[in-house]
């Protein structure tokens, strides 16, 4: 038994108000669905949170047609400066209910209090504020002199951060003047259903804001709804892949963030003890369900040893359970399915002859849960090295020079992020140069920043999101 | 000094500042409560240094600190004592005279807090203090030795101190506030365990910032790794700047989970600290009645 014992210390989950059930949100109202109704789960538990309609075919027409009404009559036409000032608003609800969001969101997506509390939902509040700011600046985007708004944006989110997802695409969708039909993820709706309450607190206008929950079928008649100007995806590979043979051919603009295979690069010279908290950060972060995990991690030969019992040390610190403990570090996995996903490739790396090393942690009886786990004697031939698990599982490679880091590091299909630990600030300018991702870390991972645009290589997708450039992809040039 | 060890300092991983400020910040951000609340506040307590170290301390202001130390709340013999008392080699017999063999008696030695004055000097000052019945030396490092990169007079000193310690414990105080860079902190701590310091702390408390939380998590690593290197275990105390209860749980945190639970005891982790106790008793009476007290109900000494 350890000598200094943390109490549970919960969030209360009193400050949310949970409803038995949830509708669309079309047009300002919430309205029933066409479809059948399923139930969200709190992972963390297997108890049923809600009942939420899902939208079909007429329900997306719906929205759309609301979408578009607001859009011509309203949104469109709305001066850029009158636009920020919702957007400044609804930033600001957001900031003062979070406590709110951060509990439902860790109710509904299993992640750490801790997570939704000091990183989501923070970061979802600075991506309003930061977007409300551009509202009136759009002529200086450098997109010429009078930009315009594209139309009705579908945007389709994943479970992993899913209101922070909401704000990426919504608050620069918005801003530039677009209306939007945003569909969640089956597995976690809930936030984006509380967000559609704090676009009715903010009195912004019915209609340029819709929220349609459903699965892959609701999905696929907003993608191919005739009258969306431009589709946002965040998820799967195969699933954007989808996506993008089916709008070919149209002229609906598309942006994409997909996979990741992330490479963390840690040389002989790294600050030490900081890699390892950055390798712990880039893959056990919201129990690495996150596209730009660093789930390879490639190290130096000389300080493979040394890196490998200092972050086995470190990992057996980290605390499993209760997402809702404020001292949990490791939350739950999002969902039975995604459990089974992890548990399959995780047991390829097994069979393919990788030596399989797991935290020391005990897991709940109840609920989805995988423990921090790390393969090391992989090489780029396994499977756990080139397709991505979207888990806690983390799979190192080595390396002897930094041409070798660079030629493994890219050798993937994937290409939306790495990680560089090294003293040496040429060495870091070098590696950046040739690393083929979109977002580049020196000495930290996973850091987010509303102004900064973020996106991937190959087959991590296209377009960019956050910052100007993410603006860009909401907006058609007048050059 | 041989080479080796220059060479050694030379090969230490470097610190990258925001990394290790932010890790510092996450683990303050860890929830304690209830029964881990009590257990930390009882630990904390057994392991202040009770200091007073002003130019107008008297016989009558120690040994009125010296019963503090202890017994810190006499309404409640439950409470632990704290670890030590710790004051200017010259105050030490008073001290003794009061707390016999209950506790642990400290001085500051070596020209605290500024260390320059020769080193016959500061060797006498050490032999004093321990001759008059101090079984812990605080001493300081030459940081000005340390700053000119003259690391092998910063060695030799602490060499020839350990050796005028005789079987007193050694801590060295390497004031973190005039290193200045995370680096320089790391590289002294090493030095220091190197020449045979039992704890390194890191401020006299004379100079800002004295103790902070990411400089005491670095010396948590070095001393962490040095075990891991050599085996043998060296104690830290972080001193100055740690008033509140809240925050010396934050550093119980710290040391749990970057060095470990092994340095969870006064013997291996010390507060440095004068008004931090009356903090740790109000949380403690607090906890144990459920009412807040004020400062009349526990001694100022």
């Amino acid at each position: 038994m350890p000598k200094f014992e943390y109490a549970p210390a919960p969030e209360s989950r009193s400050i949310v108000d949970l409803a038995a059930s949830y509708g669309l949100f079309i047009d300002g109202e919430f309205t029933d669905g066409g479809g059948t109704a399923f139930k969200t789960v709190n992972p963390a538990t297997e108890e049923v949170l809600a009942e939420v309609a899902e939208a079909d075919q007429a329900d997306v027409d719906r929205a759309v047609r609301a979408a578009r009404k607001a859009y011509q009559r309203v949104w469109g036409p709305m001066p850029g400066r009158e636009r920020a000032k919702y957007l400044f608003r609804i930033a600001r609800i957001l900031a003062e209910r979070s406590r709110e969001f951060a509990v439902l969101e860790t109710l509904d997506n299993g992640k750490p209090i801790k997570e939704s509390r000091d990183v989501d939902v923070p970061l979802v509040s600075q991506w309003f504020f930061y977007h409300a700011g551009w509202a009136d600046k759009l002529e200086h985007a450098g997109l010429g002199p009078n930009p315009q708004p594209l139309g009705v944006g579908a945007q389709i989110i994943p479970w992993n951060f899913p209101l922070l997802m909401l704000a990426w695409k919504v608050a620069p969708a918005l801003a530039a003047g677009n209306t939007v039909v945003l569909k969640p993820a089956e597995t976690t709706p809930l936030t984006a259903l509380l967000f559609a309450d704090v676009c009715r607190q903010a009195e912004l206008p019915a209609g340029v804001v819709n929220i349609v929950t459903g699965a892959g079928e609701t999905g696929r008649h907003l993608v191919s709804h005739p009258d969306v100007d431009k589709v946002a995806f965040t998820g799967s590979t195969p699933v954007g892949r989808e996506i993008a043979r089916t709008i070919a051919g149209t002229d609906k603009r598309l942006t994409l963030e997909l996979g990741g295979k992330a490479a963390n690069i840690v040389f002989e010279d790294a600050p030490m003890d900081q890699a390892i908290e950055g390798i712990v950060r880039g893959i056990f972060f919201n129990q690495g369900h996150v596209c730009c995990a660093g789930s390879r991690l490639l190290v130096q030969e000389s300080v493979a040893e040394e890196v490998l019992d200092r972050l086995k040390a470190r990992m057996a610190t980290l605390r499993l359970g209760d997402p809702l403990d404020k001292n949990t570090d490791v939350g739950a996995i999002n969902s039975a399915e995604q459990l089974g996903r992890i548990r399959d490739l995780a047991a390829t790396g097994d069979d393919e002859g990788a030596a399989r090393w797991s935290a020391p942690c005990e897991l709940p009886e109840r609920g989805y849960w995988y423990a921090p786990t790390i393969f090391t004697g992989v090489t780029q031939a396994h499977r756990i090295a080139r397709e991505e698990i979207f888990g806690p599982v983390l799979s190192v490679l080595t390396f002897r020079t930094p041409a070798e880091a660079i030629e493994k590091a890219n050798n993937t299909p994937y290409g939306l992020s790495a990680g560089v630990w090294t003293e040496k600030g040429s060495r870091i300018l070098a590696m950046a140069d040739k690393l083929r991702a979109g977002v580049v870390w020196a000495n930290t991972f996973n850091q987010f920043d509303p102004a900064s645009p973020f996106g991937g290589y190959k087959e991590s997708g296209y377009g960019r999101e956050g910052g100007r450039h993410g603006l860009a992809s909401y907006l058609e040039g007048t050059r | 000094m041989t080479k080796t060890l220059t060479a050694g300092l030379d090969r230490l991983p470097g610190v990258d500042q925001v990394g290790l400020e932010a890790r510092a910040a996450a683990l303050s951000t860890r929830s304690i409560k209830t029964t881990s609340k009590q257990w930390a506040i009882d630990l904390a307590i057994s392991m202040v240094d009770l200091t007073t170290l002003e130019g107008a301390d008297t016989p009558g202001k120690v040994r009125a600190l010296a019963t503090k130390a202890l017994r810190p709340d006499p309404t409640d013999p439950t409470c632990p004592s704290a670890a030590a008392v710790c004051v200017y080699p010259d105050m030490v017999p008073f001290v003794r005279e009061v707390v016999g063999d209950r506790l642990h008696v400290a001085s500051v030695a070596t020209a605290f807090p500024s260390g320059r004055a020769p080193l016959d000097i500061k060797l006498a000052d050490v032999a004093a203090a321990v001759a008059a019945g101090a079984d812990e030396v605080d001493m300081v490092i030459d940081r000005g030795a340390f700053l000119a990169g003259d690391l092998a007079t910063v060695h030799e000193q602490i060499v020839a101190v350990k050796q005028a310690c005789g079987s007193a414990h050694l801590k060295v105080i390497l004031e973190t506030g005039e290193l200045q860079t995370y680096d320089n902190v790391r590289r002294a701590s090493w030095l220091a365990m190197d020449a045979g310091a039992d704890f390194i702390k890191t401020s006299t408390g004379k100079v800002q910032p004295a103790a902070t939380l990411p400089v005491t998590l670095l010396m948590l690593e070095a001393v962490r790794d040095y075990r891991i290197a050599t085996g043998r275990q060296v104690g830290v105390k972080p001193a100055g700047g740690i008033r509140t209860s809240k925050d010396a749980i934050k550093y119980l945190v710290v040391v749990n989970e970057v060095a470990g639970e092994d340095w969870l005891d006064p013997d291996w982790f010390r507060f440095g600290a004068s008004s931090l106790l009356n903090d740790l008793l109000l949380q403690r009476q607090k906890m144990l009645t459920g009412r807040y007290s004020g400062p009349d109900y526990v001694t100022l000494d």
